[in-house]
């Protein structure tokens, strides 16, 4: 380890010690240092993919001499403007091998960044609202439980018994039928899971460089030798893509395309009130999901905008179905007033899954194209491009999610098998 | 809530209006002699440029097909044309 | 309890209770200022130390005096206390807080406060498990209740309007500027969030065109509405978006809220400006408030909130507050922290501390005590930029006012008044003559002050929060406020954020524009979520469409379920589904079953092109038909995948109907407009869509030729003239009526279709002559049962989004058709022709168990389980009288007759691998 952090190990203990001499011992959680001439990786986006990408680069392969650059401040992106679902109800075996992975690294990141990411996995319930909708609850559950996650198909009671306050009544636009549970899902502190592995990775000597914007690529005998940036040029042995919204954007620097649209994706929050939902609730029927924050907040989000867009701002019109969709579900949260409303630009591919993998131009590699739901990846996503920039190679689990799959046809689209939009 | 303008029927809000992609695509034809990689570049490679851009969109009230162009962080609209020969 | 109410008391005619104690209060009151009137102190705990808390604001900005209040027995939470108006009966108590504000269980936690810092919780609780904390913090956390019992009605109307000019702000410079715009006979609108016009001129008095203020206000938006402008109080403008809309939120009095969508040529921001806080140790004991507010609530309700006042300034505009609150009785004595003060004041004055935990007592001023009750707080002013920042503004910040102000006009947006750092009315109104001095001094942080300062009271940031971000490098002012949740509470940081990024500037050596400042989001204040959704709820959420026959469906017993978005007989005959269904399916097999089909979708391809449109559009080719024939085949995706099924009809060479599925019909319509328009002449090519305008009935089972012949149609009915998969045209009750062969059941069908208007009798007629056959009416169940005993797929049930025609053994076209047709590339793809594809086939059970749709084909390799396929669709054949399955199965169509192992939630089963068709494979039934 390139610097040691044991004064800053964070414990009930330390923060004790600490609150008795006035917080003045905490350290910096990381440097900002200028960026040097040359590193061994370099990735582009300070996003939870990017940090986490540093953080395994250095703790699996060993590689400390790398940089990640931002063009803003870390978790300014998707990864702090999400409403931070973490779940792998995902009918695919491919899918389900990448965000149960995801959703195991998850379950002691906690512990193993030393940072709580406050994961709380209070259950996610997707409702259905009719015998065909419970038949295809089924065939996911079903799904589910071969490829070994954990899975329930819910009764209406239950559903009910999870979420009292649902509309139930016989006025309801969509009854409720029943729905697929899985237990171990849930959600955690988006900035949190940003924080804590910039944290980590500057223990382990990782450089992040913030106000740093990649404004091009070297590029020698056809290979990607390194970035040009706001702050100069760095050369880098491996350059990793993971700028989310941006990714075509910064694709286009290196001289390709990407199957990539962008679009605004808007949440919502209410003002805090007291406990009165302990689960995540997502209604087939209006796409509207929501669960209730640790402070008390209503959190509530639905589809993506209809019109492809770099705005990063929401628009009326979803506001208003998601809204409207989020009273139609619980009634009784028209008493509660919207707090904030804001959007973050995602990368959204045709069959709404990931790329992972070597990029057109050697040298460059890309971890892209999570659409709505890349937060609950962002442990497994550092694992496989931090194993692709250090080995070169596939990890087995991202094998499928290359580039390559929109030749062959070969698409893993969730909404495709699952009959349900992911 | 944007405000698009339609070449036949003028401006409307965007709720009227369908995204149908990118300006300027061919399909490549006839299927036997296209390959793998033109194909798939047909069906999923996009420009999504940041900024100006040139793209066809349908107004659903008339069902008429368009060029638009506009702006994608700023979304002004620069202007909207028929497709059909001869403008309209 | 004394009373605060200057004046004669008669007029305090409501009644409320707050945390149990009942006051008074007068018509025209808020909430906040009948409980100053009553000498309440205390209204609130703050939101991580449970410390006592005042009322410091007037309006939107208060981040202490949150409430739930409790009217005709349903409560809402959360309500600003200086912005809801008092109604008489209320029950009002203070959130966060039990039993009550004044003697909070948790108020010991203030006593920790220096183990809970900023960010506190990401450092500790990690050991052994976070969900182990989670449900104690949680309980702790939020401020009010929920009442399950309150369910807001969709009631809130959403109005769109449009005008030339949107004046957001009723004070002297939006006055002004409407004044102006209608002036250049330019259409109005002018929006203020107060119950009354006039803004600033509410509480200082000022002399307009030789009039009083207030009357100038009056008269001028007197004269707006007299000329046809609008004119809307109690109307808050919270957001900003594309293309100059603005949303606005209206409080209508007896009637649910209102949002209006205001398109405008331009905007007006004229929002005004609010009040600073001032940082000094203690400053947020109950009885400490912004010197503005306290001027308004004296101005405006005759409320004096206290009667030896301190007021601590760092600007010119305290001085006149100081002057009306003598008038009005009160000792002031003013702390300029300025090195030089006006007369009577002290000069350089350092607010040390302030004493009494519940209610001002004194107030150390540079190491002098002094007795007094309340302790009033200007700080400079920040203008409410919030619109034009969300618009996309930019702001620079001025030095001589110490505030951030619009850097440009927008095009479509100019920011007048306080909003843009003129807080002089006549540089408002543009009368020349002096500027009025507004001489401030920043005061930021004290970086030695001894105690804690508050920045943001509600959620409890302090300078030393903020010191302890820096300290940690949370230095962006983004990071900072994620950090320390400074500007992140219900106030969203009005009169937080500029103190907190000044400390942080001030923290790291850089200036305050260096610092920058935070995204501003909309909503500029929290806005009923019902407001935003409007009132598309129930039904209006989604409508479902109905058939013409739905009252005639009901009367015969229908249950109706949705399909495809169509409300449509699911069964007859009431609650015993599965016995209703086998009787209508048995029926049909044995006489004849009458159903609606009428959502199947009837677009109409019209024109010289028509055909070449047709077969592009399809996998199969259709233009070879003879007229009055009808062909089956799908449509793909450009991916290759099913997009569809039906049967399209040959009118002439010129002349097609293409039939879908019911849920299909606007994604077909849209789909052959659009490469109507892409790869036709669209003058040589028309699409219409009739489904609406035609009803159509099938009779199907072996007596429906007989129910049909009964009919009268004119038709000849003969299997020579009319053989399945043709279509004749003849007439019922004068109007047109067309015969279809086609089956979906496997048995003989007639499908009529007629105009809608004529549809009841024509059912009423089938009817009739199906008494003697012992017809019956029969719902979708059953005719999704039948059909899956003549393994006939259901696109979307038995297909997934990744079936291609192939998987259903249909590949004569794409070995065959030289002509191009959408999706054909892709079924040459390698993923297309792939050797393990899932194929649709049957599953036959031996034994009586039907097996659960969404059941699973597993097969177990190196002891790991891996699906092979699943179940789509499932029956017990009333036909056959044993389960019939289908489902889609890897390589199935090569593995015929293999058994293989299934599971269900746990539960196995075996079926063997069967062709799809289950029910007379010959398909002799159709001519039967
Ligand atoms: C409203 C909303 C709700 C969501 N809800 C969920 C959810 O519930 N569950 C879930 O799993 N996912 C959710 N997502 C998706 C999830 O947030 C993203 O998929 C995920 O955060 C992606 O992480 P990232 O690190 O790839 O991207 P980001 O966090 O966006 O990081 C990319 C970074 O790249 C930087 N960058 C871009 N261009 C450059 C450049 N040229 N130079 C330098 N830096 C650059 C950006 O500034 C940014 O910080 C949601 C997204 C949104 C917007
Ligand atoms: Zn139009």
């Amino acid at each position: 380890m390139a610097h040691s952090r044991t004064a800053n190990r964070y414990s009930a203990l330390s923060l004790v010690r600490e609150g008795l001499r006035g917080h003045s011992g905490w350290q910096q959680a990381w440097r900002s240092p200028e960026p040097k001439a040359a590193y061994d990786a370099v990735i582009i986006g300070g996003g939870g993919q990017g940090l986490a990408t540093a953080y395994y680069l250095a703790k699996n392969h060993g590689m400390t001499k790398v940089a990640v650059v931002e063009k803003g401040w870390i978790g300014g992106g998707n990864t702090g403007r999400n409403t931070s679902t973490i779940r792998s109800n995902y009918f695919y075996p491919e899918s389900v091998a990448l965000y149960d992975y995801s959703l195991k690294l998850y379950e002691t990141l906690g512990k193993e960044l030393n940072y709580n990411i406050m994961f709380s996995q209070r259950g996610v319930v997707t409702v259905a609202h009719s015998d065909a909708e419970m038949e295809i609850a089924a065939r996911i559950v079903n799904a589910m439980q071969i490829n070994d996650t954990d899975a329930e198909l819910f009764s209406r009671d239950q559903v009910l018994e999870k979420a009292p306050l649902l509309n139930s009544g016989d006025q309801a636009r969509y009854p409720i039928f029943g729905g697929v549970w899985q237990g171990r899902a849930g959600v955690a502190r988006h900035d949190a899971v940003a924080w804590g592995y910039a944290r980590a990775a500057d223990g382990f000597g990782v450089d992040i460089i913030q106000d740093c914007a990649v404004t091009g690529f070297l590029i020698e005998n056809g290979r990607c030798v390194g970035v040009e940036t706001s702050k100069g040029e760095i050369r880098a042995g491996a350059v990793g893509i993971a700028t989310a919204g941006n990714s075509g954007v910064v694709a286009g620097m290196a001289g390709f395309n990407l199957p990539i649209k962008s679009y605004s994706l808007q949440a919502m929050v209410s003002e805090p009130v007291k406990p009165c939902l302990d689960t995540v609730v997502l209604y087939l029927g209006t796409g509207t999901y929501l669960f209730q924050s640790d402070k008390g907040e209503i959190v509530v989000g639905g589809g993506i905008d209809r019109i492809p867009s770099y705005a990063q701002r929401g628009n009326p019109p979803v506001q208003a179905t998601v809204l409207s969709g989020m009273l139609e579900m619980f009634p009784s949260f028209g008493q509660l007033k919207m707090l904030r409303q804001w959007a973050g630009v995602v990368d959204v591919v045709p069959d709404s899954s990931p790329i992972i993998g070597p990029s057109p131009v050697p040298g460059l590699y890309l971890n892209c194209g999570w659409g709505t739901g890349g937060f609950k990846a962002i442990p497994a996503g550092g694992v496989l491009l931090a194993h692709l920039m250090a080995t070169g190679e596939h990890h087995d689990i991202s094998r499928p999610f290359d580039l390559d799959r929109f030749r062959t046809g070969r698409l893993i689209d969730e909404a495709a098998g699952s009959g349900i939009a992911h | 809530m944007q405000l698009f303008s339609c070449p036949f029927c003028g401006p409307r809000d965007e709720t009227e209006f369908t995204f149908g992609g990118e300006a300027g695509k061919e399909r490549p034809e006839p299927a036997p002699d296209v390959s793998a990689e033109d194909w798939s570049k047909y069906l999923h490679r996009v420009g999504n440029p940041r900024g100006r851009t040139r793209e066809i969109w349908v107004h659903h009230t008339c069902g008429e097909y368009f060029l638009m162009e506009r702006d994608t962080v700023s979304h002004v609209v620069a202007g909207t044309q028929s497709l059909r020969g001869g403008g309209a | 309890m004394t009373s605060h109410r200057i004046g004669s008391l008669a007029a305090e005619t409501l009644h409320f209770t707050f945390d149990g104690t009942r006051y008074h209060g007068r018509p025209g009151d808020t909430i906040a200022s009948a409980l100053l009137a009553n000498g309440v102190r205390v209204v609130g705990r703050s939101f991580k130390y449970h410390r006592p808390r005042g009322i410091m604001g007037y309006g939107v900005e208060e981040p202490n005096a949150l409430v739930d209040v409790t009217l005709n027995g349903i409560t809402t939470p959360n309500l600003r206390a200086t912005t809801e108006a008092l109604v008489d009966g209320m029950i009002v108590r203070s959130v966060n807080a039990s039993p009550t504000a004044a003697d909070d269980r948790k108020g010991f936690l203030d006593r920790f406060a220096q183990f809970l810092p900023a960010g506190f919780y990401y450092k500790t609780f990690i050991w052994p498990d976070w969900h182990r904390f989670e449900p104690s913090i949680r309980a702790m956390a939020g401020l009010g209740r929920l009442d399950p019992r309150n369910q807001p009605p969709a009631q809130n109307p959403q109005i769109a309007a449009h005008c030339d000019v949107l004046v957001i702000g009723g004070g002297p410079a939006g006055l002004h500027a409407a004044q102006q715009a209608m002036g250049e006979g330019k259409s109005v609108m002018l929006v203020d969030d107060q119950p009354v016009i006039g803004g600033s001129l509410l509480s200082r008095s000022a002399e307009i065109d030789g009039k009083p203020g207030l009357e100038w206000a009056a008269t001028v938006s007197a004269d707006l509405q007299a000329n046809g402008h609008r004119v809307l109080t109690d109307t808050t403008a919270y957001g900003i978006y594309d293309h100059n809309l603005v949303a606005l939120w209206q409080r209508r009095a007896g009637q649910s809220d209102a949002q209006w969508r205001v398109r405008a040529k331009e905007i007006v921001l004229a929002a005004g400006a609010i009040e600073r806080p001032l940082i000094f140790p203690d400053n947020d004991r109950p009885g400490v408030m912004l010197a503005d507010a306290a001027l308004s609530y004296l101005a405006r309700h005759k409320v004096l909130v206290g009667r030896r006042i301190v007021l601590a300034t760092n600007n010119d505009r305290a001085y006149p507050v100081a002057d009306a609150l003598r008038r009005a009785g009160a000792a002031v004595t003013i702390a300029d922290l300025r090195p030089q003060a006006s007369d009577g004041a002290l000069a350089s004055a350092k607010i040390e501390a302030v004493h009494g935990p519940k209610g001002v007592e004194a107030v150390t001023i540079s190491g002098q005590r002094i007795a007094a009750d309340s302790l009033l707080m200007a700080g400079g002013l920040t203008p409410s930029v919030h619109l034009y920042c969300q618009a996309g503004g930019k702001l620079t910040y001025d030095e001589t006012i110490a505030a951030f102000v619009p850097r440009d006009d927008l095009p479509g947006i100019r920011v007048v008044g306080a909003a843009a750092g003129q807080y002089a009315l006549t540089e408002i109104l543009s009368l020349g003559g002096e500027p009025h001095p507004y001489a401030i001094a920043p005061a930021w942080p004290q970086r030695d002050a001894k105690g804690r300062q508050w920045v943001d009271f509600q959620n409890d940031v302090t300078v030393k929060d903020i010191a302890l971000a820096e300290r940690e490098n949370f230095r962006s002012v983004e990071h900072l406020k994620r950090y320390t949740t400074l500007g992140m509470a219900t106030d969203q940081g009005k009169t937080s954020n500029m103190n907190g990024l000044a400390t942080m500037a001030a923290l790291t050596g850089q200036t305050i524009p260096q610092t920058g400042t935070t995204t501003y989001r909309p909503p500029f204040v929290p806005v009923p979520f019902g407001v935003v959704a409007g009132r598309r709820r129930g039904e209006f959420f989604n409508p479902v469409r109905r058939l013409v026959l739905e009252r005639e469906h009901r009367d015969a017993g229908a249950v109706f379920r949705e399909y495809g978005g169509w409300l449509r007989p699911a069964w007859f005959g009431g609650a015993n589904a599965a016995a209703n269904i086998r009787r209508e399916a048995i029926a049909a097999r044995t006489t004849v079953g009458i159903l609606d089909g009428s959502p199947l979708g009837k677009i109409e391809v019209i024109g010289a092109d028509a055909g070449a449109l047709v077969d592009y559009n399809s996998y199969n080719t259709l233009s070879n038909l003879k007229p009055s024939r009808i062909r089956y085949g799908f449509m793909l995706t450009e991916s290759g995948v099913i997009y569809d099924d039906g049967v399209t009809s040959k009118i002439s060479d010129e002349h097609y109907v293409v039939s879908c599925s019911s849920g299909h019909v606007a994604g077909v319509v849209a789909r052959l407009e659009e490469w109507r328009q892409d790869r036709f002449d669209p003058a040589r090519v028309f699409v219409h869509n009739s489904t609406p305008q035609w009803a159509t009935l099938t009779a199907s089972g072996p007596n429906s030729k007989a129910l049909v012949a009964a009919l009268g149609l004119g038709v000849d009915l003969d299997d020579a003239a009319l053989p399945h998969m043709a279509f004749a045209d003849g007439q019922f009750q004068a109007a047109p009526a067309r015969v279809s062969r086609v089956s979906f059941t496997g048995d003989r069908s007639y499908e009529i279709a007629v105009p809608s208007a004529k549809a009841a009798s024509l059912l009423a007629a089938m009817q009739e002559a199906g008494k003697p056959l012992d017809a019956v009416l029969m719902g979708s169940e059953a005719l999704l049962l039948l059909r899956a005993e003549k393994g006939y797929v259901i696109a979307g049930k038995d297909t997934d989004g990744t079936t291609m025609p192939q998987d259903l053994g249909i590949i004569g076209p794409m070995q065959k058709r030289q002509n191009e047709y959408v999706g054909r590339r892709s079924l040459l793809t390698d993923n297309a022709q792939r050797p393990d594809r899932s194929h649709f086939v049957g599953l036959t059970v031996e034994g009586d168990t039907t097996l659960p749709v969404g059941a699973h084909g597993v097969e177990t390799l190196n002891s790991k389980r891996r699906s092979i396929g699943f179940v789509t669709s499932s029956y017990d054949s009333p036909t056959l009288n044993r389960p019939i399955a289908l489902g889609l199965i890897e390589r199935g169509m090569e593995r015929k007759g293999e058994v293989i192992d299934l599971v269900h939630l746990g539960q196995t089963f075996r079926a063997r691998i069967a062709e799809p068709c289950a029910f007379d494979p010959e398909g002799a039934r159709l001519n039967a």
